[in-house]
């Protein structure tokens, strides 16, 4: 009794009884649970096998990026479904960070009409769930948006109504390869340029007007490209035959409602967190820096920001993450995206819930964890080096 | 200017110059001290006149409040067709619970913030003996909405929808939730390997994988991992799955906390001779969890607002009841106006829980100002 008596008084070995303990618990529960779902599957004549992923779908998609049709296999159904999802997401990040950004700095601003105004919206905003947001939309744009033939016409080029948005579509014709090659004659100076009149300033002090002339080349190279060639961009602008429109690039009611809904939800946390973020930088810091004289663009730009950022990044990374699983909301009003192909009709159709399911899980897990990972390494790399 | 002379000592107490103090000096330090900034003003106003001017009138003077269907509405005044609520209204708040039996989720609910209230205001008086009736509180709500005692009818779970559902799916999960999460904080923060890699392992899942997913794996799987034959309500394994969701999060929350207090309180603790359980209890914990004050308050209006999910595998949420209502031919086509019922619904109880924490943070602010 005594010997049993020392073991569990001495730290060591109580912590190893301990943890011995907890792995036989979590191992009987684990195994309890693989003989239920064994014991399921052989009552019900199921099996586990991803087979099915290469037998044809039988179901369309209304919106693919790479060809798609219903004789494709559920593999394919299930990437075009995984690409439906990036392209909501970026769509959604880009709305996203321009408004949340904007009203973070109105936020701010000393007026104080507009930053009751930008705080109400923020209020209002993300107090509402974001499903509601998506049906809401959704529903503004079939139900109050015209049919395609009263379509709202924005200067004859885009068209809006309640089958979608259609904006014109940039057709490509010979000759485009120069455009391309002095847009990559213009980023190779520019990044030169910019890595030269950094080390300038470094040695000399002299500063060169970085922004502007990187600006200027960007655009005035390829423009001029452009006119040498023969203007060998062309517009096709949707037009309306007979019911609907015909050309030009179509955004479908469910894409176009899914975009504004998950760009306007996430824009109101990043609209917190710039303002947080700003606010975090200790006041001092602007104080010292008005007092050397620099102007207040500079100041922002040159004292604020780079100390803003820190505080800001990692978690406007998290909203961007939370907005692509968001995204999965997409299954409530018909887009097609990785849930609602592969874990929603292909389950349906194959009635092999556990193994879609765990494809779904594990491509949502790797891209969460592939993202935390760079943002740890992001964090390491500008934490504050304590001297 | 005065050119006045005074004697050391003897200077009167002037007023402040005009135009900096009282309405004008307001108007001009907030709205107009710049040209840019009264040119935002100018915007501002103009926006705002023509949101008040534009919904206002949708919203209240042009609306129909009561009408047999949409045709109908559409015929009294062009504004939003309230009747698509106000006919179903006992549908939205109450789902498809018996009518006759209303009375009992109308008591739960009200002796529901008679159960928080000791709990939310610690300076409450005789907050000891509220405190009985909050630990009593669950068994009575669940016996009364619930039914199958004391000759109450029972009620199925099929039956629950509308606001009553957000509640109890809200208010379940997140009482449920805590304690999980600060067990989980703790599990990730201990010195045993074993320990830390499964609360490392279950939190990184939760929080990768989107919220839907684990409901259709609630709704379509759970069953599997369960003895044969067992069979379970929807409605318990939704909260199951929201519990530990929202747990996952809340861990990650206080484990931030945790990281915040200063290595020196742990080293008065050892110490003092405190062991781990009374450090956690009377060190770790107390400051952790006041730090982490805000972030519990988000995750917690987070669960609220992700309870609008179960609409998607079936359950009747007011979002559900809605769309219940726009599939009657009757009222085909006015998602705007249901949608924005429920919306406002969300807004009202989530700004409140937002304000409470607000409140609470300020309370406990033990900080010099």
């Amino acid at each position: 009794m005594i010997f049993f008596s020392n073991i569990w008084r001495n730290e060591k070995s109580r912590e190893i009884i301990v943890q011995i303990f907890v792995l036989l618990c979590i191992g009987w529960f684990l195994s309890w649970l693989i003989s239920n779902v064994d014991a399921n599957f052989k009552a019900l004549g199921k099996d586990i096998s991803f087979e099915f992923l290469f037998i044809p779908a039988g179901y369309d998609i209304n919106q693919y990026l790479i060809d798609y049709n219903n004789r494709d296999s559920h593999l394919r159904a299930g990437i075009v479904g995984l690409l439906n999802t990036g392209l909501v997401a970026v769509f959604g990040i880009i709305l996203a960070t321009v408004l949340g950004i904007s009203l973070g700095i109105i936020r701010l601003s000393k007026n104080w009409l507009a930053s009751k105004i930008a705080y109400w919206y923020i209020e209002f905003t993300r107090n509402v769930p974001i499903l509601l947001h998506i049906l809401l939309w959704h529903g503004i744009i079939i139900n109050t948006l015209p049919h395609p033939r009263k379509a709202l016409n924005l200067g004859d080029v885009t068209f809006l109504s309640n089958r979608g948005f259609y904006i014109p579509k940039p057709l490509t014709e010979n000759g485009i390869e120069l455009v391309y090659l002095f847009f990559v004659i213009a980023l190779i100076f520019s990044v030169l340029f910019f890595k030269y009149a950094k080390k300038k300033q470094d040695l000399t002090g002299v500063q060169y007007p970085v922004f502007w002339i990187n600006f200027t080349v960007l655009i005035s190279l390829p423009l001029i490209a452009f006119f040498i060639s023969g203007m060998p961009i062309s517009l096709e602008i949707p037009a309306l035959k007979g019911f609907n429109f015909r050309g030009g690039m179509h955004m479908s009611p469910e894409l176009a409602a899914l975009t504004f809904a998950l760009g306007i939800y996430t824009a109101a946390f990043i609209a917190e967190i710039v303002r947080a973020g700003i606010l975090a930088v200790d006041k001092g810091q602007r104080e010292a820096a008005e007092a050397i004289g620099l102007k207040s663009s500079k100041v922002m730009k040159l004292v604020i920001l780079p100390q803003a950022r820190r505080v800001i990044i990692p978690p406007l990374t998290s909203q961007y993450l939370n907005l692509t699983k968001n995204s999965s909301l997409a299954i409530a009003i018909g887009y097609m995206d990785l849930v609602a192909t592969l874990g929603g009709i292909s389950l349906n159709q194959t009635g092999r819930e556990m193994e879609t399911m765990v494809i779904v899980m594990l491509i949502y897990l790797s891209v969460s964890l592939s993202i935390s990972a760079f943002m740890n390494w992001y964090n390491n790399k500008v934490k504050l080096v304590g001297r | 200017m005065s050119t006045e002379m005074y004697k050391p000592g003897s200077y009167p107490n002037l007023p402040p110059p005009p135009g900096t103090v009282g309405f004008y000096g307001w108007i001009k330090s907030n709205l107009f001290s710049s040209i840019s900034n009264s040119l935002l003003t100018i915007i501002s106003v103009v926006l705002v006149y023509y949101l008040i001017d534009g919904i206002i009138g949708w919203f209240f003077f042009d609306a129909v409040f009561d009408a047999d269907s949409k045709i109908e509405c559409r015929k009294i005044d062009n504004g939003a067709c309230w009747a698509v609520i106000t006919r179903r209204v006992g549908q939205f708040v109450y789902g498809f619970y018996p009518e006759a039996e209303r009375w009992r989720i109308d008591i739960s609910f009200l002796t529901m913030f008679i159960a928080f209230a000791p709990l939310l205001y610690p300076d409450l008086p005789k907050r000891k003996w509220l405190l009985w009736f909050s630990g009593i509180y669950p068994f009575f709500a669940f016996v009364l909405i619930n039914g199958g005692f004391f000759g109450l009818a029972k009620i199925e779970y099929s039956l629950f929808g509308g606001f009553m559902l957000t509640v109890i799916l809200g208010v379940t999960g997140i009482v449920c939730s805590l304690p999980i999460g600060i067990l989980l904080a703790l599990g990730r923060q201990s010195k045993l390997t074993v320990v830390r890699t499964l609360s490392v392992c279950f939190i990184e899942f939760m929080r990768g994988v989107p919220l839907i997913t684990l409901l259709f794996v609630a709704s379509s799987m759970l069953n599997y991992f369960m003895p044969p034959g067992t069979n379970f309500s929807i409605l318990v394994r939704v909260i199951i799955m929201f519990t530990f969701f929202s747990a996952a999060y809340i861990a990650e929350v206080i484990r931030g906390g945790i990281q915040a207090i200063p290595k020196g309180q742990y080293e008065a603790a050892d110490a003092l001779g405190m062991n781990y359980w009374q450090t956690t209890r009377f060190i770790t914990l107390p400051q952790a969890l006041k730090i982490s004050i805000p972030g519990i308050m988000n995750t917690f209006i987070g669960l609220y607002k992700d309870t609008t999910l179960v609409v998607v595998i079936g359950l009747l949420d007011p979002l559900g009841i809605g769309r219940a209502a726009l599939a009657d031919t009757k009222w085909n086509g006015l998602s705007t106006e249901t949608y924005l019922f429920v919306a406002l619904f969300f807004f009202v109880s989530c700004f409140a829980m937002s304000r409470y924490s607000l409140w609470l943070e300020n309370k406990l602010n033990t900080e010099h100002k």
